[in-house]
């Protein structure tokens, strides 16, 4: 996310935010759902590897990825449970 | 929640006592209250027992009484589900109230190693789980209806139903008041043909309706029911890649057509028509242009103005939204006026009566946001997997696609292989979730009849074998397949007499069977 440009502490969030989605995306329980989880986010930090982009719109990319975050948390662990009750019956 | 509402009363409960018991003190005097707060013990000592109470405090002001009453508890059950912080834990109440936190000490992570690759996404698509994550609030928390006009249960769906009407509007270039919430395609596409045709056939003027051999089952039956009705239906051929022949179609609209129903994306092989053509002959020559858009939107472009679509149906389930759900678009101007067939509360403009399920119509919305916002992404990635799916099958001797090389939704790959019999490559390939043609039909081994309306043989109908790549496919699951299909079809092929024929080098047409 643009890590040459801005400053150094942005460069650290997006970075931290790039492990989290990552680790975060091997959680999920079906194997489709954590591929395209983990290959959504490499190609999303990638498209915006090179661009020039000003710290606003940076922000709001990083926004965007917390949410994705925040998400995720939640529905690993209800693709957990899902592909468990699948199996109980 | 019901256990920590109970804690919340009690503890009001205990804190309210403790308030009176301390007033009452304070009121005998001081006597027993030795504490740091002398002075204001002190003042009340003053105080004699009995004083004339003013008379504006001697009433009771309904308003505030009722406000009194309710301060205890709105503070705990006023409060959205996910601002509550559980005490004793750092989950937020909706992620309490899901189910999912009772087990999750119990919770492995299990792989879908036993259950087949999923490849037929023309039968339907698994639920994104962005989907999921905005469609659970409506199953829990937020259930008022909403149609509900009177209180704040009904306006916060109302709110989110209309917000998802938006989304939908977006991904197809309308107008959020032309969408109709439905059960799903097989519904608009009843709604629409059955609506139009009633509608303007009620004054004897337009009996005729339009359609093309290629359709969906929904389509074709509905027709068939308007002919029992009095109606008069042209069932129009396709030429040999899957398209109709614009010619054909214009020699078939009549003065009395009342509607033209042709779908954007066929299910089975993919093909995509001229709409733009379609919908400039239909508009030019007055009749109304149906559409069965469910294999469509959401994978390729859709504009509804530039294709002068009058009606166009469409599906939740193929875009990653849940089952049960799709939505009607209504054209509003020029007014496209259609006889109900569900009739009642007066819902959805009184086309479609009846409540509307808000966690579906949010997920579809979503499902709808997600299509639209990843399209570019989704299309680059599933044509590149196609391309390879599709240069390793037709690798293969005596094998070809089915419908046009060029115009045909990349998600979609029909191939045939001869000299296999399509079911018993369905068994060989138990591994791989495919089908034959559409979902509907692949309970019966009669052959597909739209291979069969593209002039194919019964041989080939029968040896073709349907591909639906989607958002979730890997590429490792494209080489997997492609590597199972090679080796079965050629181990089929291996067992066949037919083929050591082929391979001797004789027609199989020039062969007399003798007869027994």
């Amino acid at each position: 996310m643009s890590m040459t440009l801005t400053s150094g502490e942005t460069a650290f969030q997006a970075r931290s935010l790039f492990r989290s989605l990552l680790r975060q995306s091997s959680q999920f329980a079906a194997y489709n759902f954590r591929e395209y989880a983990k290959r959504r986010t490499k190609d999303a930090f990638r498209e915006n590897h090179d661009k020039r982009l000003g710290e606003r719109e940076v922000q709001e990319l990083i926004q965007r990825g917390l949410k994705e975050l925040q998400m995720m948390k939640v529905r690993t662990l209800g693709t957990r449970r899902m592909v468990e009750g699948w199996q109980w019956e | 929640m019901a256990s920590s509402t109970t804690a919340a009363m009690r503890q009001v409960s205990r804190l309210s006592s403790r308030r009176f018991y301390s007033s009452n003190a304070l009121v005998r005097g001081s006597s027993h209250f030795r504490t740091p707060a002398t002075s204001t013990a002190n003042r009340a000592a003053h105080r004699t027992y009995v004083s004339e109470s003013k008379p504006d405090k001697a009433q009771v002001n309904v308003e505030t009484a009722i406000k009194a009453d309710q301060h205890a508890f709105t503070a705990q059950t006023g409060k959205l589900p996910e601002k509550v912080k559980m005490p004793g834990t750092e989950m937020s109440a909706d992620v309490m109230m899901s189910p999912a936190a009772g087990i999750l000490k119990q919770a492995t992570v299990m792989d879908e190693g036993t259950r087949p690759i999923y490849l037929d996404m023309q039968a339907t698509t698994p639920t994104d789980p962005r989907v999921l994550d905005a469609m659970l609030p409506f199953f829990t928390g937020l259930y008022g209806n909403p149609h509900s006009r009177t209180h704040a249960y009904g306006w916060e769906t109302e709110k989110a139903t209309e917000q998802a009407r938006e989304h939908v509007a977006n991904l197809i270039g309308a107008d959020p008041k032309e969408i109709i919430f439905t059960s799903g395609a097989t519904e608009s596409n009843n709604m629409s043909i059955k609506g139009v045709a009633r509608f303007f056939g009620r004054s004897g003027k337009k009996k005729h309706i339009i359609t093309t051999q290629t359709e969906h089952k929904c389509v074709l039956d509905s027709c068939r029911h308007m002919q029992e009705e009095g109606f008069e239906v042209t069932y129009l051929p396709v030429q040999q890649n899957g398209l109709i022949d614009l010619k054909e179609l214009e020699a078939a609209i009549r003065k009395d057509t009342a509607l033209v129903s042709i779908m954007t994306v066929n299910n089975e092989i993919g093909v995509i028509q001229p709409m733009e053509e379609i919908g400039k002959l239909c508009r030019a020559k007055k009749t109304f242009f149906h559409t069965d858009g469910a294999q469509a939107v959401g994978k390729i472009p859709i504009n509804v103005d530039a294709w002068n679509v009058d009606l166009m149906s469409i599906s939740a389930h193929k875009i990653y939204g849940p089952k049960g759900i799709g939505a009607c678009y209504v054209r509003r101007r020029p007014r496209v006026r259609i006889d109900p067939i569900i009739s009642g509360g007066g819902q959805e403009r009184g086309l479609r009566s009846g409540t509307l399920a808000p966690p579906l119509v949010v997920g579809f919305g979503e499902a709808c946001r997600i299509a639209k916002e990843e399209m570019p992404y989704d299309s680059k990635r599933i044509q590149k997997l196609s391309d390879r799916l599709l240069k390793g099958l037709l690798s293969l001797e005596h094998t070809s696609q089915n419908g046009d090389p060029e115009r045909f939704y990349p998600g979609c790959v029909n191939v045939s292989f001869a000299y296999v019999e399509g079911e018993s490559l369905l068994m060989a390939l138990k591994d791989i979730a495919l089908s034959s043609g559409s979902a509907c039909t692949s309970a019966s081994l009669e052959p597909s009849y739209v291979l069969r309306a593209l002039g194919n043989s019964d041989e080939s109908a029968h040896s073709s074998i349907r591909f639906g790549i989607g958002r979730f496919t890997t590429e490792s699951e494209i080489d997997y397949v492609l590597k199972a299909v090679t080796e079965r079809v050629t181990f089929l092929r291996e067992l066949s007499p037919l083929w050591e024929l082929v391979q001797e080098g004789i027609a199989l047409d020039s062969i007399e069977w003798s007869q027994h």
